[in-house]
């Protein structure tokens, strides 16, 4: 993990810091953005994170939800979590205004491989709604386009209401070498995409050199078949990075519930190099 | 280190001395039918004479007459909730007039304790305990307190239960490792031998003599006795790939037939960690106490997210279980999980037995290579 965050040079990693919500974007009926910022000026300046880390979002009396950081942190200030409204928790932090305080401890986990991503051709493929944490991975390689080769984003849901950002796909489209791929299962009257089932939409990949990395979000069975897929294709396997996700309370490795074979997916995870976990992936109840 | 020789009329002198030293001895006792870890001051308060009879489902205490301290195998709990508490308080928060948070570390309140009686199976698991919660990237500081708080007088076991398999984990009959003074406990007195200083220290202040060749002698017998006397084993120390190849093996389903998904099992283990996390607000709302929980991978609420249970069944929990305790602990801390304190077995309601499961999973044929 890069950086030092003030949480890990507390003595103490399970009490939370209090933060403020400085602004608040409703994305969808579900979807939520949350623009944090540490009300103590101190702990804001030295908090560092990487993209695909996580942060313990605190609800004053409910309880912690792991959510993914979705901001950029060489660009922005503030920290921004999207959030589905999904269970207890987050039903209740859906009701928070601007202005309003909540808990904050991270960030926790291990982000995306950005760095070995540069020079090389990058995939990124996403199912249904777990596309917020790989909208921040975007973001960062379109705003340095240059350090990356061809681009390929793929986004792949069952029904065309869980498509929520269809203006930033459009947007990307216009992006110089890079190739937008979406696809829903049922389609609509309106629906400009691909209709197509499971992976099928990966077929329109091309895969141009060993030199290809490939950013995996969504359910286990679709990234699975997705992984496979691309290595049938001549992404190496461990060039393929997968973003997991498990009930999580501590985020520090100790409470067990995230346990994902002999990983620690708040610790070791929650993106992990395809064949770390490749042989539980698809297995039900692991 | 030779070993030195405490005439049983001179227990209690070993209790004083622990207590000038302490703020708490806590040391075995007999209640609720069971032995329990308890504070204690009188040699008298030890489980004199008693013996449990434990079998798959079944635990018993009776006496056998003798005069003996420590002539029973295990109590319900090990260490476990000396130094990871059942339940306890995380931090507080308190929101202000305005709508502003404040967050208050609550360490708990933690006193010098010296324990007696311990097992060498429970002090195994204390050390893989340590190295869950004291050793990763981030140090449990409530655990951490408590656990170096510790004083541990070990005594060896010399009366092995029909469900205790130590000597097929290496963690018993004997206590080897991580104690500060051990005890053998002979009908006429105890063999001490000191791990640490502060152990040494411990038996310089007791009115000890040297062992005789002849009392030596017999705690080498006794110590036999307790290996041969123990039935039950695991088909072998690692089993990670033996039950990694079997993840579809019917023996899953049979045993979750069986089991009441009651978590019973990993309530008394002693290397069981997982805890849950929640909040208690006041009635006013203006203070939350965030506390943490022991948990068990039997229920349902353990792998929910958002809308879905990973494991929603018991065929599921129970291979969750069996796979992490002797597979994947292998990759986590080096070893298995199990200590083969056995009382898993004998605390499931239905006697489902560990040892059982695993040789009907190993000695059954691998899954088919998809």
């Amino acid at each position: 993990m890069r950086g030092h965050s003030l949480t890990q040079q507390r003595p103490n990693a399970y009490v939370p810091h209090e933060a403020e919500i400085v602004r608040r974007v409703q994305e969808s009926s579900t979807i939520f953005t949350l623009y944090l910022r540490f009300t103590d000026p101190l702990a804001h300046a030295s908090y560092t994170y990487d993209p695909g880390q996580f942060n313990m979002l605190y609800l004053y009396g409910v309880g912690e939800v792991p959510i993914s950081i979705v901001s950029d942190p060489e660009h922005e200030d503030l920290l921004v979590h999207t959030i589905n409204r999904v269970g207890r928790v987050t039903r209740g932090m859906e009701q928070l205004r601007e202005g309003q305080r909540l808990g904050i401890r991270g960030p926790y986990g291990r982000g995306w491989p950005l760095r070995e991503a540069e020079g090389q051709d990058v995939i990124v493929v996403s199912g249904g709604l777990g596309c917020a944490p790989v909208v921040s991975v975007i973001n960062h390689m379109i705003r340095r386009r240059e350090r990356f080769g061809h681009f390929t984003i793929v986004q792949k849901v069952k029904r065309v209401d869980e498509f929520i950002w269809p203006e930033r796909y459009e947007r990307w489209q216009k992006v110089p070498d890079t190739t937008v791929l979406v696809a829903a299962t049922e389609g609509s009257a309106n629906w400009r995409w691909q209709v197509s089932g499971k992976i099928k939409v990966l077929d329109d990949v091309v895969v141009r050199s060993e030199r290809t990395i490939a950013m995996l979000c969504g359910p286990g069975g679709f990234m699975g078949s997705a992984a496979e897929h691309l290595i049938a294709n001549g992404v190496p396997a461990d060039a393929i990075y997968l973003s997991t996700e498990r009930n999580m309370q501590c985020a520090v490795g100790h409470c067990g519930h995230c346990q994902f074979g002999a990983t620690f997916i708040c610790r070791d995870g929650p993106i992990y190099p395809y064949p770390k976990i490749r042989q539980l992936l698809t297995v039900e109840g692991f | 280190m030779s070993a030195a020789f405490l005439a049983r009329d001179d227990l209690q002198r070993l209790i004083d001395a622990l207590r000038r030293e302490h703020r708490q001895v806590i040391g075995p006792q007999v209640r609720d039918g069971t032995i329990v870890f308890d504070a204690l001051e009188r040699a008298s308060q030890l489980p004199v004479g008693v013996v449990d009879e434990q079998a798959p489902g079944r635990y018993r205490l009776k006496s056998d007459g003798s005069g003996r301290c420590f002539a029973w195998a295990t109590g319900v709990q090990a260490l476990k909730p000396l130094t990871f508490a059942p339940r306890e308080t995380l931090w507080r928060a308190e929101r202000g007039e305005r709508g502003e948070l404040r967050f208050l570390d609550t360490q708990p309140a933690v006193q010098p304790t010296a324990v007696i009686g311990v097992r060498g199976c429970d002090l195994a698991a204390l050390h893989l305990q340590d190295q869950h919660f004291c050793y990763g990237a981030y140090a449990d500081s409530y655990y951490n307190r408590r656990r170096r708080a510790l004083f541990i007088v070990a005594v060896d076991c010399a009366h092995p239960a029909a469900t205790c398999f130590c000597a097929s984990t290496g963690d018993g009959p004997a206590a080897s490792a991580g104690f500060d003074v051990a005890l053998t406990e002979l009908d006429d007195g105890f063999l001490l031998r000191a791990k640490s200083d502060r152990g040494q220290e411990l038996l310089d202040a007791l009115p000890v003599v040297a062992a005789t060749d002849e009392q030596l002698g017999r705690a080498a017998g006794q110590h036999a006795a307790a290996v041969a006397a123990q039935k039950r084993a695991l088909p072998g120390r690692d089993l990670r790939q033996a039950l990694f190849a079997r993840l579809g093996h019917p023996r899953w389903n049979e045993v979750a037939q069986r089991c009441l998904s009651c978590g019973n099992c990993t309530s008394v283990c002693p290397t069981c960690f997982c805890h849950s996390e929640g909040d208690v607000p006041t009635m006013d709302g203006r203070q939350v106490d965030h506390f943490r929980q022991w948990d068990s991978c039997f229920t349902p609420g353990h792998s929910y997210i958002h809308g879905w249970i990973v494991r929603g069944s018991a065929r599921f929990r129970y291979r969750q279980w069996l796979t992490h305790k002797l597979g994947t602990w292998h990759e986590q801390y080096g070893r298995s999980g199990c200590v083969g304190c056995g009382r898993c077995i004998a605390w499931c309601p239905v006697g489902i037995d560990i040892t059982a499961e695993a040789r009907a999973l190993v000695e059954g044929e691998p899954d088919a290579r998809p």
